[in-house]
């Protein structure tokens, strides 16, 4: 059984009264090599949780940034087993720090969902998330995740009623709920919504697992401001823009 | 003869007996007994009885109902009813007899096909989707919505499209008959306008105020773009940058219609991802913006609806079938990129089993070439834009480009109810190459005066080479589901490349 690191990083963030950094990076961009490094430095800025983003073909849910990133690493020939196997060197290096592998679900179905879960589990990684699997349609990766202990992260959209929350949560370990922030898909935006922290307020109140907010986060003092509300907070275009900017990967 | 019951007068008859007849009269003069039936019998047993044949010199009466008192079975070639033959032991009837669970009913909407279908999708377009299915629940029970429907198509569409016996190439082909279902006859000049307007129909009920679609051949653009002028409502219509150059006329249909057309620029420019990018609009508008796709692909209901809304197709050519030549075809033939016009030729005929049901998916180069766009004969399962279906893909499961010379094939995925229709065995998938097709183009040219869509030449090619193995007293029924007019530029620019690549 893997230590529940995605608990434990919530857990550690909590008793430090600071929310949780939760940082996308898009694998394989600008190449595999940089990704490694990317992920060391995020860490090292502080990242308790890194999400592994796999390139995919078809990104419907993301925005220019995140896009421009997954065809340049799909170019150079990245696929998720480059990512899976870069999971395992990263928790090589990096015991505490939560893994998730966040895919679209072809990739996932592709691969077999048994051999999958048997690779994500060898390789260290403690939970997965995939864009375009709602609550209806999980039952079948949940039943290959489970046995090996690995979690699944469950999306929690602006329209997602509350009633939902609760159903989306429910039987789910070593996880956290990703609320987004905004209707739409994934991009820095100047401004979050004004309901946002009332949003918020109200899931943490239903919830019993740990609540993150991303898609739009990106200055420092948004992310402070998020955390007033929520267990943490999730940045990943203004990262990986940074790095498309041959800058370090850090929140700005 | 039946009179209105007043509320009181049900009530003092209800007193005293244990049933008391109601009725309700509704026009439903589109509407076949079988589909009639099709609307009860998800879940409930329901039946249907017909008068004998003969309508034509005697009324036609259909009887159709839920909970029946007794059922009966054919066995071998016995066709005493099971209730009769349960009395003839001595035995009782056997009753089944349920309670209507309305509840139950609607739980059951239809998501998946088999293991097909379903609602892969991100989490925001969840809720639309969830008042996408109460609208279209709605929708389908509601008369004035049919007959708004029906209206439309009869008046603006020109419906109903005629079958017209392809008699010269027929004749040269010396075998099988070949009908045509005329769907390039319809305002457009394809079956997609069948779909648009209805989507549009449910767009105005919902209280949407702007449409948006996908495009590859540019044709389901041209449908939307239409509908939305129709109802004056604004549309942007997204279509990948290699199809707006080799689509240019539908281009400026569209804009001259009044949409706005979005080049998409990235991935493979192409139809997928201008679906991909027409999600992206969807689920950041989705409170004021209706998504119309363009074939029986998306996650549920769209395979559905979008069937439903087609099936006019199948019911029409059934009965036009059965009023002309007294009997069913013996094959339907559709081709198949997404698969909207053979699942809605199709829909006709689901419950006619000795009514064979062919798709034709597009074989380009050739399947051993890998250029192709024949996502059930050369795919494997995957899940993409909201289903899980049969797709081109590579190993590692990212989407492949596809190629077909006809624009309107040339989608890596197909509609989940045709993979679902080939597992069980209901339908079966042939394909076609680039140059038969051309050459069928070509046929249909000559022999009968019409120049039919390269899409729609593709399920010709498959009659043409079915029609010689066959009788002359088989009939073959082939959806000729557009016009070819936006295909000209195409077939001359196929052949002149294939003229020079013969010469050298």
């Amino acid at each position: 059984m893997n230590t529940p690191r995605i608990t434990s990083a919530f857990a550690k963030a909590e008793s430090e009264k600071r929310g949780a950094f939760v940082a996308y990076l898009t694998i394989g961009f600008p190449s595999l090599d940089e990704s490694e490094k990317a992920i060391d430095s995020v860490i090292a800025s502080g990242a308790d949780i890194v999400e592994l983003g796999v390139p995919f073909s078809d990104p419907f849910a993301d925005g220019g940034v995140i896009r421009s990133a997954a065809y340049e690493a799909l170019r150079q020939g990245v696929t998720i087993d480059h990512v899976i196997a870069l999971a395992k060197r990263v928790r090589e290096r990096h015991p505490e720090t939560g893994l998730v592998l966040f895919s679209y679900y072809n990739l996932i179905f592709s691969k077999g969902l048994e051999k999958f879960a048997a690779e994500v589990a060898d390789a260290g990684i403690d939970a997965v998330l995939a864009v375009d699997l709602p609550l209806e349609e999980r039952e079948e990766l949940l039943q290959v995740l489970r046995p090996h202990g690995i979690g699944y992260i469950p999306l929690i959209a602006p329209n997602t009623p509350l009633e939902r929350v609760k159903e989306s949560e429910a039987g789910l370990e070593n996880s956290f709920l990703y609320v987004i922030t905004v209707m739409g898909i994934t991009g820095a935006r100047a401004e979050l919504p004004r309901d946002l922290a009332g949003r918020l307020d109200s899931i943490r109140a239903v919830s019993n697992l740990p609540v993150a907010a991303g898609f739009g986060i990106s200055p420092k003092a948004q992310a402070d401001e998020v955390c007033r509300h929520a267990d943490g907070f999730i940045v990943g275009s203004a990262l990986v823009k940074r790095l498309a900017e041959g800058k370090e990967p850090c929140l700005g | 003869m039946l009179k209105k019951l007043t509320e009181e007068e049900f009530k003092r008859r209800a007193a005293s007996a244990d049933r008391v007849a109601v009725f309700k009269e509704f026009l439903a003069d589109r509407e076949t007994p079988v589909a009639a039936l099709s609307r009860l019998d998800e879940d409930e047993e329901a039946f249907l009885l017909e008068s004998v044949a003969g309508g034509e010199t005697r009324g036609r009466y259909s009887y159709l109902g839920i909970e029946p008192r007794t059922q009966g079975a054919e066995r071998r070639r016995g066709r005493l009813p099971r209730g009769h033959r349960a009395d003839a032991r001595g035995s009782s009837r056997q009753k089944t007899r349920r309670t209507y669970d309305h509840k139950k009913r609607k739980q059951k909407m239809k998501t998946h096909y088999g293991i097909y279908g379903g609602q892969y999708v991100a989490e925001t377009l969840m809720a639309p989707l969830r008042e996408l299915e109460a609208a279209y629940e709605a929708a389908k029970k509601d008369v004035a919505f049919a007959r708004k429907f029906n209206g439309i198509l009869h008046d603006y569409v020109g419906r109903e499209s005629p079958i017209t016996y392809a008699k010269r190439l027929s004749e040269h082909l010396g075998g099988a008959m070949i009908l045509l279902k005329r769907e390039d006859l319809n305002h457009t000049g394809a079956h997609k306008v069948n779909n648009t307007i209805g989507q549009a129909l449910l767009a105005r009920r919902m209280g949407k105020k702007r449409l948006i679609a996908e495009t590859g051949a540019g044709m389901h653009g041209v449908a939307t773009a239409t509908v939305a002028a129709l109802f004056g409502m604004p549309c942007e219509v997204y279509m990948g940058a290699i199809d707006v150059e080799r689509q240019a006329p539908n281009v400026e249909r569209m804009k001259m219609l009044g949409a706005t057309v979005h080049a998409v620029t990235e991935g493979s420019a192409t139809l997928k991802d201008a679906m991909n990018e027409a999600l992206r609009d969807w689920v950041t508008n989705c409170a004021d913006t209706f998504y119309v796709i363009g074939t029986v692909a998306g996650p549920a209901p769209y395979p559905e609806m979008v069937r439903d809304f087609q099936s006019v197709i199948g019911v029409e050519a059934r009965r036009q079938c059965l009023e002309k030549y007294g009997r069913l075809p013996d094959e339907a033939i559709a081709c198949v990129g997404g698969g909207s016009n053979a699942m809605g030729l199709f829909a006709g005929f689901l419950d006619d089993p000795e009514v064979k049901l062919v798709g034709v998916e597009a074989g380009g180069k050739g399947l051993a070439s890998g250029e192709h766009a024949a996502s059930i004969n050369g795919g494997r399962l995957g899940v993409l834009h909201g289903a899980k279906t049969m797709l081109l893909q590579t190993d590692d499961g990212n989407i492949l480009d596809t190629y077909s010379v006809s624009a309107g094939l040339d989608y890596p995925g197909v509609g989940p109810e045709h993979c679902h229709l080939h597992d069980i065995g209901r339908a079966e998938y042939a394909v076609i190459d680039d140059d038969e097709a051309i050459a069928a183009f070509d046929a249909l040219c000559r022999f009968e005066g019409i120049i039919p869509a390269l899409e729609s030449s593709h399920a010709l090619a498959e009659a043409i080479k079915r029609a010689p193995k066959l009788g002359r007293d088989k009939i073959l029924l082939v959806n000729l589901s557009g016009r070819g007019d936006k295909d000209m530029e195409n077939v001359m620019r196929y052949k002149a490349s294939r003229a020079s690549s013969s010469r050298v």
